[in-house]
């Protein structure tokens, strides 16, 4: 069994301890514990089960990298799945439960995929539910969803807040370990501002648990007086529990903190997203050892030899009284030193190089270890725990020689270095034969945009594994860093480090090397997709070469650790089946996020109340009051109607529209985009901009008018009105106010350089309000002041003066075919002035009314809207506005277009009115329909509906549409479909229903 | 008028820094020609201050002038100077292509002050606000999480910003959720 050690445990404050639960049992652990070594010291070896053979799995690694000890984290608004236990800090009151399993994480009844296996092979998905077609959706898809997954979905609203934070650095340095420090420590002497981030809660990495003397002190006091050194640097930051996520273009980091995750009671936000501009990123990531790949590998008890160590020296945990060691390197001889001197017994180290260790391996002996050479692992025994290994020839085929009974097994196939960081923006790698590992070639490092690397490795993350080479690689890349910024180095010197001079490691990707089909099955390659060596030689057996190929095939390296222990060795069982080079075969892409990271962090402030800018009028908050219906137009909310009790919104808008054109209603047309443009090269803009000529407009009128893009599309329109003989103020529509600024100051920077023209977005400097109806005019003469008489104030002029005391500017123009006039005053004054009207309109019956009886007054007086007339696909010419088309002018923005074939070809579908026979209402989004079908099966279609509403004025449906040569089929019936499958007919008929001759308008 | 009103009356929050939202400011922008003498002079007289350089604020006696884009300033004053602003702008600017139009109520001002106000900013806009960086008198014209959106410091290290009125709530929103109490990152 597994257990807390009573003494040591280098993260541990034994003084703390932390209650917890897993699956519902009370547990207890000490400050300074994962959930992970919590776990093993309660004897809970077995943490989860794997993703498709349902196979136990106890923890394999002690960080980033582990594969099968993910668990839910957390309930309720804190729940979390897919949590690597190994990374969990361990906090008072923590609950997690196990994943992937059904009933319970001992008893699954999904382990029968397990017997099943040999029908489960590589690609078994594309193989097995390939045909019959509806087999898919029907039988396959819910038993592979009810079988496979890995954690469960939240089911509650995140409880937790989150934030960005934008950082500057002059150089940003990933790993905290002791290349990290001596990078930072070089760099930051040279006057460089560093950042240093460690994925932990502590400084040093490895090299705390392995040892070594650095200028001539312990390893971990040298740690301890770096960060000390570093701490009193006020260039130098250094951050812990922050990972280094990704790497972009021209020196883009993100780094990741987990501000509270092992606090949960703190106030602040659970994680921060550092978005960093940096310029140059020193990556120090260290190196992940690799599994080896025997029979048995997966079985909980099987460990990585370093990840032994770190719960021996690291949390006081012992894995199991005997442990025995398998290695293809000296390093894991480190593990079988730490045990015995913890007291624990390693029966064997099974060394696969038939000539042995060096050093490491004199000291194991020395302690009485025995020692196996040209040895290795035939297969391991147990079930949900290692009982015993049996032990063979490496060179051999598996012939068992003997028996050994154990409780964990600890394992080494050698070291990779963490290229991920390197290789997001490009970096590249070679392979290192001697160590057998890809690592960064400096020559091909990822360049920023003046061509130069702004990546540097450091320490084993660039290859070296010795102490010595690391701190003076580091040391180096510290410097490096300093000098790409141009500074000289500093007073840090490279630290002093006795070598200690290891054996050469030997390969192993399959032990024994030659192990038959049967082992081959039970030798796992990646732990959390269930993929063995058998699946990869299965798939280079069927044709794939790729080993991009094959990842997608087998699995290989997918899901949340991304193969951070399984590629390496996977793409060398693809080499060996493929019988190429390891180089040849290549690796999977690195892409960012390096582990998962939360969708929270990534949100950052994005969530709940500030999910989005919502705009507001001055006058918002009174609709809000008044219990207003709002609908989005662009990032406004706008009242679509004012019901009142026992009102449904229809009865509302009815209400609204009557009221209007009855008597008088008012309407809050803030929103409406207004542009000043102003220059003596003003007009001749304007020409260019709208299609219809504006240079001639007087002062004092107003003109509508109508854009398009340079493809002929009608892009937006409104009311112009020209304020001087220099300036004009363009109306544009709600959601076009930005766009249409932005379109301008395009032609204006970018094409029409030295045009005299000016603009400014002015859209929210003015309240607008429209007071509409026939009663319009006798309530503002009831605010009183200026002149709104016909004769003063025509319609489709403008003027400025006061009423009822507040500056303003009236427009007549109108969008409803009633008199109507829109009044600009300051938006500070627009509240008030709102309330004004609203008390001299009250002997009026005046109301408010929304963004529905605007569209439906509008669609009554056949006038267009973009964006319900308009696709992008509809220029001017299909909606019958040739009359704003001008034939004068030489060129407008779209002109060319408009004259093309397509453009003038006469089937264009072009808008007519609809009138349905039987009154009723055709529904949106309906289509003409046509005799026959087309190739597809589907009936032809003759047209479709732009806009269509109930009209309350007329007491009928009433709509607009495109159809086919439809202005010369006035009078005839069609036909539209309806979502029941049958269809509504409808006349073809003059698209303004109301008040055609403009009369109600014009008084 | 009396009864003028900024966006968010009142608005205030307290966390490890103050947001504020200050009540209405006079403001005008003046495009045109930033080398020009007149028009050089003509900012002078309205603001008493001298043209800025580019990411600076330039002060007055009346107020400061902002640069905006290298055919654009921004003229902040009291509320109640700035149309009378703009008439005098147009009067010294005739002959020069220019404009000066009133944005004042087009916008809400926010005041962001304590010791490392530079923090909440820096958590919503991409922005370098390190001392060295963004010394007082510093302006950027830059993005505030979704929104545009514009800030100097003060000479006393506040910030002051100013954005689109129309989102003042949604400004002031995660101005807020930036200024919470717990949330202070530790390096500005």
């Amino acid at each position: 069994m597994s257990t807390r050690l009573s003494t040591g445990g280098k993260y541990l404050n034994r003084s703390d301890q932390r209650r917890f639960t897993f699956n519902g049992k009370q547990f207890t652990g000490y400050e300074g514990d994962t959930l992970a070594s919590a776990l093993l010291a309660n004897d809970q070896m077995l943490m989860g089960r794997s993703f498709k053979y349902h196979r136990p799995r106890g923890v394999v690694a002690s960080g980033a990298e582990e594969p099968n000890a993910l668990v839910n984290l957390g309930t309720g608004g804190t729940f979390e799945p897919n949590q690597r236990a190994t990374t969990t800090e361990l906090f008072d009151g923590l609950t997690a439960t196990s994943q992937n399993h059904w009933p319970s994480l001992e008893f699954d009844i999904g382990v029968a995929n397990n017997a099943m296996a040999r029908f489960f092979p590589a690609g078994f998905y594309y193989k097995t539910f390939m045909a019959p077609r509806a087999a898919w959706k029907h039988v396959f898809e819910p038993i592979v969803r009810q079988s496979a997954g890995l954690g469960q979905v939240p089911k509650d609203r995140d409880a937790d807040t989150y934030e960005h934070f934008y950082a500057f650095y002059d150089v940003v340095i990933v790993g905290g370990g002791v290349a990290g420090l001596q990078a930072a420590l070089a760099a930051g002497s040279a006057g460089a501002k560093v950042l240093l981030m460690e994925q932990t809660a502590h400084l040093g990495g490895r090299a705390v648990i392995d040892g070594g003397e650095v200028d001539g002190k312990p390893v971990d006091a040298w740690v301890a007086d770096a960060g000390e050194t570093l701490d009193a640097m006020p260039n130098v930051t250094v951050r812990l529990r922050m990972m280094g996520a990704g790497v972009y273009d021209h020196g883009y980091v993100l780094g990741y903190e987990r501000v509270r995750d092992h606090d949960p009671m703190a106030e602040g936000p659970r994680h921060r997203l550092w978005r960093i501009r940096t310029q140059q990123i020193v990556t120090a990531t260290g190196a992940i050892e690799r599994p080896l790949s025997f029979a048995g590998n997966d079985i909980p008890g099987v460990m990585l030899a370093s990840a032994v160590r770190d719960y021996v020296d690291g949390y006081g945990v012992s894995p199991g009284d005997r442990t025995v060691v398998v290695t293809n390197n000296d390093d894991a001889y480190r593990t079988a030193i730490s045990l015995k001197k913890a007291g624990l017994e390693v029966p064997v180290i099974l060394d696969a190089r038939a000539s042995g260790g060096g050093a490491l391996a004199d000291e194991a002996k020395g302690l009485g270890i025995r020692v196996e050479t040209g040895k290795g692992i035939a297969k391991v025994k147990g079930g949900k725990r290692v009982t015993g290994v049996a032990v063979c020839a490496q060179a051999g085929e598996g012939a068992v020689l003997e028996e050994i009974a154990c409780d964990a097994v600890a394992m080494s196939g050698g070291w990779s270095p963490v290229v991920h960081l390197w290789s997001h923006c490009g970096g590249k790698l070679f392979w290192d034969e001697d160590q057998a590992h890809f690592r960064p070639d400096p020559n091909r490092p990822p360049t920023s945009h003046d061509g130069k690397g702004f990546v540097i490795p450091a320490g084993s993350a660039n290859g070296p594994m010795d102490l010595a080479e690391v701190m003076g690689d580091a040391h180096a890349a510290g410097l490096a860093a300093a000098k790409a910024l141009g500074l000289k180095s500093g007073k840090a010197a490279a630290p002093k480090v006795a070598p200690q001079p290891e054996a050469a490691m030997e390969p192993v990707w399959l032990m024994p090397q030659g192990a038959g089909p049967k082992l081959r099955m039970k030798a796992w390659l990646d732990y959390q997709n269930d993929v063995k060596v058998s699946d990869v030689r299965l798939a280079a057996q069927e044709g794939y070469e790729s080993v991009e190929h094959t990842k997608r095939y087998t699995t290989l390296g997918m899901a949340t650790d991304q193969g951070k222990l399984s590629n390496i060795n996977g793409l060398a069982v693809l080499s060996d089946a493929l019988n190429q080079p390891i180089p040849a075969t290549g690796t999977t892409t690195f892409r960012p996020p390096y582990t998962p990271i939360s969708f929270g962090a990534i949100a950052g402030e994005a969530r709940a109340d500030t999910f989005q800018p919502l705009r507001k009028t001055p006058i918002h908050d009174w609709h809000e009051a008044q219990g207003a219906f709002f609908e989005p137009v662009g990032h406004w909310r706008r009242p679509y109607c004012f019901p009142r009790q026992g009102e449904t919104h229809s009865d509302a808008v009815n209400r609204e529209i009557n009221q209007t054109r009855k008597s008088v209603g008012l309407l809050d047309a803030s929103t409406l985009g207004k542009i000043i443009v102003k220059g003596p090269d003003a007009g001749r803009f304007l020409d260019m901009l709208y299609t219809n000529m504006m240079s001639t407009l007087k002062p004092g009128k107003c003109r509508y008018g109508l854009m398009c893009n340079e493809n002929g599309f009608l892009i937006d329109d409104g009311v112009v009105a020209r304020i001087d003989e220099d300036t004009f103020l363009c109306h544009t529509t709600t959601g076009g106010a930005e766009r249409i600024h932005g379109w301008m100051e395009d032609w204006l920077q970018c094409e029409w350089w030295d045009w005299k023209v000016f603009t400014a977005n002015v859209t929210e400097q003015f309240a607008q309000i429209a007071v509409v109806g026939p009663n319009a005019r006798k309530v503002l003469e009831k605010l009183g002041g200026m002149d709104v008489s016909k004769d003063a104030l025509a319609f489709m002029e403008w003027k400025d003066g006061q009423l009822g005391g507040f500056d303003c500017r009236a427009y007549r123009i109108s969008f409803s075919g009633e008199l109507s006039y829109e009044i600009a005053v300051p938006a500070s004054q627009g509240r008030a002035f709102w309330d004004a009207l609203l008390v001299a309109g009250e002997e009026f019956g005046m109301m408010p009314y929304g963004t529905e009886a605007l569209h439906v007054m509008r669609a009554e007086k056949g006038f267009i809207m973009i964006g319900d007339e308009t696709d992008g696909t509809v220029i001017p010419q299909d909606l019958g506005l040739n009359w704003a088309i001008s034939k004068k002018k030489e060129d407008f923005l779209g002109k060319r277009a408009q004259e093309r074939p397509h453009m003038t070809d006469p089937s264009r579908w072009k808008l007519v009115g609809l009138e349905t026979l039987d009154g009723s209402v055709i529904p949106d989004g309906s289509y003409a329909i046509a005799e026959g079908t087309n190739a597809n099966g589907q009936r032809n279609t003759q047209g479709r509906v732009t806009s269509t509403y109930y009209s309350p004025t007329l007491e009928k449906g009433i709509a607009m549409g495109l159809v086919l040569y439809g202005p010369d089929r006035m009078g005839e019936v069609i036909e539209f479909n309806k979502v029941d499958g049958s269809t509504v007919a409808a006349r073809i008929v003059d698209p303004v229903f109301y008040d055609k001759d403009g009369e109600k308008q014009n008084v | 008028m009396s009864d003028l009103k900024s966006a968010l009356p009142g608005a205030r929050f307290d966390g490890f820094a103050t947001v504020e939202e200050t009540g209405l400011r006079g403001m005008v922008t003046l495009r045109g020609d930033l080398s020009s003498k007149v028009l050089a002079k003509a900012v002078k007289a309205a603001v008493g201050a001298g043209m800025p350089q580019s990411g600076q604020v330039s002060r007055g006696d009346k107020g400061l002038v902002a640069w905006m884009s290298p055919d654009e300033l921004l003229l902040v004053v009291a509320h109640d100077l700035a149309g009378d602003i703009v008439v005098a702008l147009n009067d010294a600017l005739k002959g020069e292509h220019a404009l000066a139009v009133n944005v004042s109520d087009a916008r809400a001002v926010f005041r962001i002050a304590g010791d490392h106000a530079a923090e909440v900013l820096a958590k919503l806009a991409p922005v370098d606000l390190s001392d060295a960086a963004f010394p007082p008198g510093s302006f950027r014209r830059t993005r505030l999480a979704q929104i545009p959106a514009a800030f100097w410091r003060n000479e006393d290290g506040s910030f002051e910003l100013v954005c689109f009125r129309s989102v003042a709530d949604y400004a002031f929103g995660i101005l807020s959720k930036s200024a919470m109490k717990g949330s202070r990152v530790g390096v500005l």
